[in-house]
């Protein structure tokens, strides 16, 4: 039986039932963190009727919503309209296929696992875009628009800081890049500053973007709940909503799980001790829910900004400053 | 890999699903008429097309067909139409000599087509004998450098070309108010 389960295809087809379920799960519970820590810094309970604390808080909103009718509202182009909820889900849950958890828990070691999952996260985009624009609902297609430009905007020094990283690792295999910063919170590509003494600036411009990337607050300019409705999900309704919901929680997981593989080691342990094998995948999670946190507590701590202050943090400071680390990283190399 | 049951099958039936996406995706983006889902078309045609490059080996080619056509080039289109298009499918014009012009985009498309099959049907095929590069980004930067840096360069120059076209486009109607 045992080595039923090892066989190539099992094996992948089993990797993906988990990471459905990991990422439905995380869906489910983060959005319960989400509220928690809102409440927490708010200075509220936030959820607590349903079960121990608000455990059961993410259960009943699952059944409120799969009750709820999928309405078609007239005019829409209906066809796109239920297209874009499944094109936003499925790229986060390829991403995660390449993402490696532990030194072997990997459901696909590809050679190229870096571009696997930007080329796949870019799709997110496209289907944001097209719900807002099936909808035909002026608030949906002005955030329509705006994701466009934000994440044009963003995409262009996220990729500049993944080519700095490029040139440090010198391979796209994710694996290959947690294994390079073994042996001590010293090593892991954050703290690298021999190689370049950017590189926690580059951590920061690569956080930024990823928030900026998943429309998460303070550029949550595609669902300025104060200003669009609900942005691009305006006419949504059911779980047609809940899926698009689900799909920003499963972008920041494969966010922040990038974030954890390049700059702060995967699933290397920080100071030597407990590493290898189940200890590495809980350190690996623990570097990504603390990330997970962290996003958590900008949204609720930093006000929305301005679209115009937004596009000029990146054009103006975030693509000059990755240009320089690109430029000085290539210089140190050459010179040491 | 091959002691798996059925594997030849399943792999033959992703083919079939690469190349149907290809053809449906493609069909879409011809036949429909309105241009929004028409990009769709193109995306999905994209995707299909992705998937053949994964099965002739090349990932890298596959994922930069991903992120560049669907992730840029798509997005762009769509952004386009959003500022200009009304998303009304397009009046019915009745062109003079409709049925020539017809005609004319019949025959090129035949003539495309046998051009198309006749070299792929009697052209001699190279087997390649083992991979062209192991697909690493040492190999990838050696082979732009290198072999392809020519077609490299020009791509460049192309890319700068537009670049300046756009600014320029831009610049005039800026100062025309």
């Amino acid at each position: 039986m045992m080595k039923f389960l090892t066989i190539e295809p099992v094996r992948v087809l089993l990797y993906l039932v988990g990471i459905i379920a990991f990422t439905a799960a995380n869906a489910a519970y983060l959005v319960l963190a989400e509220r928690k820590g809102a409440g927490r810094i708010q200075r509220r309970p936030g959820p607590n009727e349903a079960g121990w604390a608000g455990i059961l808080q993410p259960v009943a909103d699952g059944i409120k919503l799969l009750a709820k009718q999928v309405m078609v509202p007239p005019g829409t182009d209906s066809l796109l309209f239920r297209a874009a909820p499944l094109m936003v889900m499925a790229p986060p849950l390829l991403c995660l296929a390449v993402i490696p958890f532990g030194d072997t828990i990997v459901a696909c070691n590809l050679n190229i696992g870096l571009l696997f999952v930007f080329s796949f996260g870019s799709i997110n985009v496209m289907a944001l875009m097209l719900g807002g624009w099936a909808s035909r609902n002026k608030f949906a297609i002005i955030s329509s628009a705006r994701v466009v430009s934000q994440n044009v905007a963003y995409e262009i020094p996220m990729l500049l800081v993944v080519i700095t990283m490029l040139m440090v690792t010198g391979t796209m295999n994710l694996g290959e890049i947690v294994r390079q910063q073994a042996g001590g919170f010293w090593h892991w590509n954050l703290l690298k500053v021999w190689v370049n003494p950017f590189m926690p600036v580059t951590f920061i411009i690569f956080f930024i973007c990823m928030l900026a990337e998943t429309n998460r607050a303070p550029f949550d300019m595609a669902e300025a709940e104060s200003e669009l409705v609900a942005g691009a999900f305006t006419e949504y309704g059911g779980m047609g909503f809940g899926v698009f919901f689900m799909a920003e929680y499963a972008n920041i997981v494969v966010g922040c799980s990038l974030a954890t593989i390049l700059f702060l080691g995967g699933w290397q342990s920080p100071i030597g001790v407990l590493s290898g094998g189940w200890f590495g995948a809980a350190w690996f999670l623990v570097k990504l829910y603390a990330l997970i946190f962290t996003v958590i507590w900008i949204r609720w701590t930093f006000p929305r900004t301005q679209f115009y202050s937004l596009l000029n943090l990146s054009w103006k400071i975030l693509i000059p400053v990755s240009l320089v680390t690109l430029l000085l990283t290539g210089v140190m190399m050459k010179i040491l | 890999m091959s002691n798996f049951p059925f594997a030849d099958y399943i792999t033959g039936a992703i083919f079939c699903l690469a190349v149907g996406t290809t053809l449906g995706g493609a069909l879409i983006a011809a036949l429909s008429t309105r241009i929004i889902r028409g990009v769709c078309g193109l995306m999905i045609c994209c995707i299909g097309l992705a998937g053949l490059y994964w099965f002739l080996h090349s990932p890298f080619l596959a994922l930069m067909e991903i992120l560049i056509y669907v992730g840029a080039v798509c997005v762009t289109i769509v952004f386009g139409v959003m500022l200009s298009e009304t998303d009304e499918p397009a009046q019915e014009k009745q062109r003079s000599f409709a049925a020539l012009w017809g005609l004319g985009a019949v025959l090129v498309g035949l003539g495309v087509f046998f051009a198309v099959s006749r070299l792929s049907l009697g052209g001699p095929w190279k087997v390649p004998a083992a991979f062209a590069n192991d697909g690493s980004v040492q190999a990838i930067g050696l082979a732009l450098l290198t072999t392809y840096s020519l077609a490299f360069e020009l791509i460049s120059l192309v890319l700068l070309v537009a670049i300046l076209g756009a600014l320029v486009i831009a610049r005039s109607g800026r100062t025309k108010e």
